[in-house]
């Protein structure tokens, strides 16, 4: 018998002598080349829908978009802007018009320029009603004619104001002006395709196609596709077309779709991640203790929060909505609850994004809170009528959500009723609005405090809070026109005191991004769109 | 027997056809499709969407249109979530994986689990008995989400003999199968405990023995057959789970299976590909229990095929 059960792991035992990879971050160069090469192993959370700019909307296809094209400008590490596929642009003075200017050395990974018609044709597919894609507004609330375009009011692009005027000027028309535009063009909406390639698999208007599979894929981006096996691992290798291909300094970054922070945490300690997606939350402690040089803990630009819906008793009522906010221990709440150093937050704005800070800020008082309470008619919570706090079903959702029930309960009095529903469920009773209040998250697209109050526009498809404040969107618009970011700053100043004083939403923290990085990995960190550009990063023996 | 079989096969078609049935209409009155995420789609973009994928169309008709496909072309559709994939493929990539770590869990669940059973069975109430029952319990009691850690915490942690997870080479097989297997394994050892159980206590044993047979010769000539009655048809059904592959499993040690595909199509939506491992599934499983009546006929001469 003994015999029997010990055969498996005897096997095992054989088996493992050879096979086993110990140091997979440097492996050795093919053909007897002396200098190592150098692979970096990534953890990029679940498996990509694909790569496809005009059909993909999560993070994980952002970062692999970003290793496999470019767009018209970039992001250093630090969010600043930096030229990309576009080596210079001008904006004409009242901010409307903007010209790029192609690189003449700009490649595509089959070796044909990146020329002005490719990005032309790249925006053409991306507004066809058609193909339907999700992102087709980041472009067609801005560019003249676009919208009529992608309503079918038109069908001749050249009412578009995207015109490359040769190949290597781009000319973009606005319909007001877009301070931000830069910084969006960073996003995957903006970023072209090698139109050619989607045509021969299967035509411009299809979202069923084999164009982005490996053997099939033309890029522009300082990586290339080399393998996609769905599931398990996307290998991107250097590209030896990239006009900066003398910056990328790693030769080969493996991405690994893994769902689970455990098995990431196991896969990092065999050495097979070099880079976590996450740190699973009850092991952070102990990493901060023992290993304090792999956790790497940075701002994420995002903000979690709860969301009332305004017209439902009792949150119809600004005093009640004032009450709940103020009588929160939210220090108590990152320090004891989320663990990984989010930061709490009194607005609704990240601090600091692109220089904007906030003037106006709440701060948790009790004494205020109980006195709203009572205003309204609760005193001491009494005659409260029921209250479902909704959340999608999720551990740390929920454990934030019981410790915010047992603080209104001890601080106000209140007994908040706990509703979890699955993710889909719970996002199609948000957008029919069919909840009291319910747990929420930002993350912006792209770096400034506009993607924050652009949210909360009376009728905004994601407002989703039965909010809205003429005021406010008049402000909102007239940002857009400030004559530089300090005249428009001052107006999301007047907004940020509306938001407060009115408190549609409850601001809980900002997000971070937690992370294993293994010593091996210089100048690697999460930047607040967790969109690192990896020819910054490398690796040391 | 032909006949048996053919009349089978014959009623498996109205099962499929109310399983498929069923559950496209199941999955379509779920709250929720596959367009709806957080940040909301615009209702101009959400036409268009529902245009590309036909969900513009009356129920019915899509129906209709999705069933044409499928019986006349075998065509399961272009997946939701994946759009540079269709579930053919998604079906074609993945069933492979599932199937190895299936066959290779239940070589090691049959391979452990007989040889505890039967040796329980044959010194029942004794020290070996104890531990083998105690063993078996164990592997029933311990979920694979606590074995499937605990294993690589030693062996690839500790030891440093395999990696943490993936499906990158042979090596890799060991982990997630030994788990798998492990829990299969418990269960076929009880239930061949039992069968064994009931069966050494039968007169045709006696017999045997009277006769002047060998022990072993009495344990696997005669009585293994019948005792292994209760372990076939509970193969049945198992074989089938674990051809389709484990969620948790594939979920722990990264396998591109396609378990994961088939309980994260669910939470997706992704319409065409829940439809397409459903009728995988149940086909498999209609199989498989085909194919467990037509055993325990050959096991059990009590039974006839009618």
């Amino acid at each position: 018998m003994l015999s029997r059960l010990t055969l498996p792991l005897a096997v095992a035992l054989l088996l493992s002598s050879g096979c086993a990879q110990k140091d997979p971050a440097l492996t050795a160069g093919s053909g007897g080349n002396p200098t190592p090469r150098k692979v970096l192993h990534f953890g990029n959370g679940t498996e990509p829908q694909d790569i496809d700019p005009a059909i993909v909307t999560g993070s994980p296809e952002y970062r692999l978009l970003q290793t496999f094209s470019e767009g018209l400008v970039s992001e250093d590490p630090d969010m600043q802007i930096i030229p990309g596929a576009a080596e210079r642009w001008e904006i004409s003075p009242d901010g409307l018009t903007y010209t790029f200017h192609l690189r003449a050395d700009g490649k595509w990974s089959n070796g044909d320029p990146v020329t002005a018609q490719d990005f032309v044709a790249t925006y053409q597919r991306m507004l066809n009603p058609v193909l339907a894609c999700q992102y087709a507004y980041m472009l067609y609330n801005h560019v003249v004619g676009a919208k009529a375009f992608y309503d079918g009011q038109t069908t001749d692009f050249s009412t578009v104001a995207l015109k490359a005027r040769d190949a290597r000027t781009l000319v973009v028309t606005l319909m007001q002006p877009a301070p931000f535009l830069l910084h969006a063009m960073n996003h995957y909406a903006w970023y072209p395709v090698h139109i050619a390639t989607v045509k021969k698999f299967g035509g411009l208007t299809q979202r069923s196609t084999a164009w982005t599979r490996p053997e099939n894929y033309v890029g522009n981006g300082p990586y290339v596709l080399k393998k996609w096996i769905p599931n398990q691992i996307i290998v991107a290798e250097r590209s030896p077309t990239y006009w900066d291909r003398a910056r990328v300094k790693i030769d080969e970054i493996d991405l690994y779709p893994i769902e689970l922070a455990d098995t990431e945490e196991r896969m990092f300690r065999t050495g097979q991640l070099d880079v976590t997606n996450e740190v699973p939350l009850t092991k952070l402690a102990v990493y901060r203790r023992e290993h304090p040089e792999s956790v790497h803990v940075d701002p994420y630009n995002g903000v979690y929060f709860y969301r009332f819906n305004v017209q439902r008793k009792p949150f119809d009522d600004v005093r009640v909505r004032r009450a709940l906010a103020l009588a929160i221990d939210r220090e108590s709440l990152v320090k004891n609850v989320t663990l990984a150093d989010e930061t709490p937050a009194y607005n609704f704005i990240p601090q600091n994004l692109l220089g904007y800070r906030s003037e106006h800020t709440f701060k948790a008082d009790l004494t205020e809170a109980r006195r709203l309470l009572a205003e309204a008619g609760y005193p001491d919570g009494r005659g409260f009528p029921r209250a479902d706090l909704l959340y999608n079903t999720l551990e740390k959702h929920k454990t934030i959500a019981e410790a915010l029930q047992q603080m209104w309960l001890k601080n106000l009095g209140l007994n908040i009723t706990l509703v979890n529903e699955e993710w889909k469920v719970y996002i199609d009773d948000q957008h029919s609005r069919n909840f009291q209040f319910q747990r929420a998250g930002w993350i912006a697209d792209y770096i400034d405090p506009h993607v924050f109050f652009d949210l909360w526009e009376t009728g905004g498809g994601n407002n989703d809070s039965n909010w809205g404040n003429a005021e406010y969107d008049r402000l909102l618009h007239s940002a857009l026109g400030a004559p530089n970011n300090r005249a428009r700053f001052a107006i999301y100043q007047k907004m940020e005191k509306i938001l407060i004083d009115e408190m549609p939403v409850l601001p809980l923290f900002n997000y971070t991004r937690a992370r294993l990085i293994s010593p091996r990995v210089k100048g690697f960190y999460s930047t607040p769109l967790d969109n690192y550009p990896w020819k910054y990063a490398d690796i040391v023996p | 027997m032909l006949r048996f079989i053919a009349r089978r096969l014959l009623e498996t078609i109205p099962v499929l056809f109310i399983i498929v049935t069923a559950t496209f209409f199941m999955i379509r009155f779920v709250p929720g499709g596959p367009f709806t995420a957080e940040k909301a789609v615009t209702p101009e973009v959400m036409r268009n969407l529902e245009r590309a994928y036909n969900l513009d169309k009356p129920l019915w008709r899509q129906y209709a249109g999705y069933l044409g496909k499928v019986v006349f072309h075998g065509d399961l559709g272009p997946s939701f979530k994946y759009p540079n994939r269709t579930v053919n493929e998604i079906i074609a990539d993945k069933l492979p994986v599932s199937l190895e770590l299936g066959a290779l869990s239940l070589a090691i669940a049959l391979a452990v689990g007989l040889t505890l059973g039967v040796l329980a069975a044959i010194k029942r109430n004794t020290w070996i008995d104890y531990l083998c029952s105690s063993v078996a319990m164990i592997g029933i009691c311990v979920p694979t989400f606590v074995l499937g850690p605990l294993l690589v915490l030693t062996l690839a942690i500790h030891y440093g003999w395999f990696n943490a997870s993936g499906w990158y080479g042979p090596i890799d097989r060991i982990l997630p199968s030994l788990t798998l297997g492990c829990v299969y394994a418990a269960y076929v050892a009880r239930l061949t405990r039992g069968g064994m159980l009931e069966v050494l206590n039968q007169d045709y044993i006696r017999t045997a023995r009277a006769k002047g047979a060998s022990e072993v010769r009495v344990i696997f000539r005669h009585a293994l057959r019948g005792g292994l009655l209760p372990v076939v048809s509970f193969l049945g059904p198992a074989i089938a789970g674990i051809l389709t592959g484990s969620f948790v499993i594939e979920t722990i040690f990264q396998i591109p299976g396609l378990g994961r595909e088939f309980v994260n199509s669910a939470f997706n939506r992704d319409y065409t590909l829940v439809l397409g491992t459903v009728i995988l599934y149940a086909t498999l499983l209609i199989g498989l229990n085909l194919v467990v009546d037509i055993v325990q006929v050959w096991l059990n001469p009590k039974l006839k095929f009618e």
